[in-house]
């Protein structure tokens, strides 16, 4: 680099210089820069540990410069509680997506939300089972076809997609819960400001903190990477509105 | 050193502490319960944590957290709550992490009993979960033996990575006996935890991987198959550590006069101690060889005894419907004839029904000293 030139847009230092193997146009990616930035703007890098889930993110260890410990399926919070609570000066946080917390891990996400675990969680829905090829998670959306509902979910048998922001934020106890999404630009930076927040209430001891991210599964989806942008919006959005479901202060801000 | 008379699973806890487990997490579950109410009230005045788990399944990944950060960590339960902790116990051995588990055993087999039990032999020794892996167990006999050995579990842990289990039984954890802990509690030197995940702060960024310098990855996940087998390959190899360094057995009246020899652990060598000596009033010579460790098992010890000339016969009593036999048969291979006798589902046997099946033994009346030619 000479003098007259000068990087306006690097690597994040907590994320690795490697190639993923996340599929073309799969939003995951994206999610893990937000993640990796926010660890740099707060140089929390170092004194942080990720729980990786099983599932298309169980990799994640390959990717970020920080310590991490690879959970059984749905029970990185139980990880992070164990973690937080012997070593409460760490900044932990757990990386899942739909299968594994809304479905083999809601008892525990709930208990430990409900404990005001003071971790962080980067619950990443996108609808569908990634890693095993395609098959129907409790976010799935109705009618949505995937390999296990192959004439698409059937709302009788299989009931509604968990809304796990809402279903969190009915807790009593204080904590910090988002839903936000990362198919568009502008969408991606009110992401990346609801992950900063999260980790905030983290950094200062305050509570539990969630953010859910809608994501795009194009391979699954059995949809191009754009037209799995736009699915995200038309069908998932809907049924899975953004914003603040619960704050430490109690007051929703919507 | 002052003798205090405690129950046994107030006895353990307070083992735990003195060997500086602070972390505990644990689910309720007679009969181990009293374990969980010391600790809550223990732990705040020493420093430490107790979480209250939202089950057995949370419990055994909450350890995982908690060992991963080098802090030694425990849990107590009993056999349905250990049933439910394979998934974690096996992940930890697969990522070669230090825990210790009680396990204080209840009749099964499903929800079963609440009585004291010997019938998790299986489930301990032979691997519980999925995979290839074993967890280190010692099974004390007294409460004085449950407090040494749990101190003594966090060493093991710690000296090989793994799962390490303290397997004692109900009448273990619930009765009283006086017990003394160590002043000055001093331990072997262990090899530093520069394996734990305490954030890579002043390691270097650039080299991952490198033992000690990177950030610290501690998985189980391995799916090339080559690098898989060599994660099986150095497990194998500390378990045979554990097979040359570990076997701790007591030996009981063995001397070349005993005409059988009894092999029994835990609360059952303890009656099977009073029946010897009763036996011994009649000049009725039984030797005991009580396993400490279950795994590794004292095979080549029961063995050696086994083929003594005045042997005639090995019996194993357990509370259970025959699960170490199967060790002792295999330790014994055709030598000697194999006897069993057991009582199950939280029934302890009492010592003059022992005391009457060895009588059986020596009359040639049971069907495996009647069908021995050697």
């Amino acid at each position: 680099m000479n003098e007259k030139t000068h990087a306006i847009f690097t690597r994040p230092q907590s994320f690795r210089d490697v190639v993923t193997h996340y599929c073309p146009g799969c939003t995951h990616g994206t999610i893990h820069r937000l993640v990796a930035e926010v660890l740099d703007e707060f140089g929390i890098r170092g004194r942080t540990v990720g729980v990786a889930p099983v599932g298309c993110g169980v990799f994640i260890y390959n990717y970020f410069q920080t310590d991490f410990l690879e959970a059984p399926h749905g029970r990185a919070p139980a990880l992070a509680t164990g973690l937080k609570r012997v070593r409460p000066d760490l900044i932990v946080f757990t990386y899942q997506g739909d299968g594994d917390l809304a479905s083999i891990g809601t008892a525990e996400i709930i208990h430990a939300a409900n404990r005001g675990e003071k971790f962080t969680t980067i619950f990443v829905n996108n609808a569908i089972y990634g890693m095993t090829g395609g098959q129907m998670a409790p976010t799935t959306m109705p009618g949505q076809i995937t390999t296990t509902s192959p004439r698409g979910r059937n709302v009788e048998e299989c009931g509604y997609p968990i809304r796990v922001a809402e279903l969190l934020s009915t807790l009593r106890t204080p904590a910090y819960i988002e839903r936000v999404a990362v198919h568009t630009p502008q969408n991606i930076v009110r992401a990346k400001k609801a992950i900063r927040k999260a980790f905030q209430y983290q950094i200062d001891n305050k509570c539990f903190s969630l953010v859910e991210v809608l994501s795009t599964c194009p391979t699954n989806w059995g949809l191009t990477p754009n037209e799995s942008l736009n699915w995200l919006e038309e069908t998932m959005q809907p049924y899975y509105p953004l914003g603040v479901f619960k704050t430490p202060d109690a007051e929703v801000q919507k | 050193m002052t003798r205090i008379l405690m129950k046994g699973n107030e006895a353990i806890a307070e083992a735990a502490i003195r060997a500086g487990a602070i972390y505990y997490f644990a689910y309720p579950i007679t009969p181990q319960n009293e374990v969980g109410e010391y600790m809550a009230r223990r732990l705040p005045e020493v420093g430490g944590v107790f979480v209250q788990a939202e089950s057995e399944v949370a419990v055994g990944n909450m350890l995982f957290g908690a060992v991963a950060s080098g802090k030694r960590a425990f849990t107590s339960s009993s056999s349905p709550g250990i049933s439910l902790m394979q998934e974690a116990i096996s992940y930890m051995a697969g990522a070669r992490l230090p825990v210790v588990l009680i396990n204080i055993m209840r009749g099964g087999p499903g929800l079963g009993g609440i009585l004291p039990s010997q019938a998790d032999y299986f489930q301990a020794t032979k691997g519980g979960g999925h995979g290839d892996y074993r967890v280190l167990v010692l099974a004390p006999s007294t409460l004085q033996e449950a407090v040494d050995l749990t101190m003594l579990a966090f060493h093991l842990a710690d000296k090989y990575c793994n799962p390490t289990m303290v397997l004692a039984d109900g009448m273990i954890g619930q009765m009283m006996e006086p017990v003394e802990f160590p002043e000055n509690y001093v331990e072997e030197p262990l090899p530093p935890k520069d394996w734990a995940t305490t954030g890579c702060q002043g390691r270097d960024p650039n080299v991952v991987n490198a033992k000690g310098r990177a950030p610290i990855i501690i998985k189980s996940l391995a799916l090339d198959p080559v690098v898989l087998e060599k994660n099986n390959l150095v497990l194998a190899e500390k378990y045979k550590l554990m097979k040359r360094d570990e076997v701790r057995f007591e030996a009981y009246k063995i001397n070349p006069k005993n005409r059988i020899l009894v092999v029994s652990y835990g609360t059952m060598a303890r009656i099977c101690q009073t029946v010897i000596d009763e036996l011994e009033q009649e000049e009725i010579s039984i030797g005991l060889l009580r396993p400490i460790t279950l795994f590794p098992f004292p095979a080549k010890e029961i063995l050696a005894e086994a083929i003594k000339p005045n042997i005639e016969s090995v019996l194993t009593v357990e509370m259970s419907m025959g699960q170490m036999v199967e060790d002792v048969e295999w330790a014994v291979k055709d030598k000697r004839p194999i006897e069993f006798y057991g009582r199950t589902g939280g029934i302890v046997p009492t010592p003059e029904e022992v005391k009457d099946y060895i009588m059986k033994i020596l009359a040639r009346e049971t069907p495996a000293a009647k069908n021995w030619n050697g």
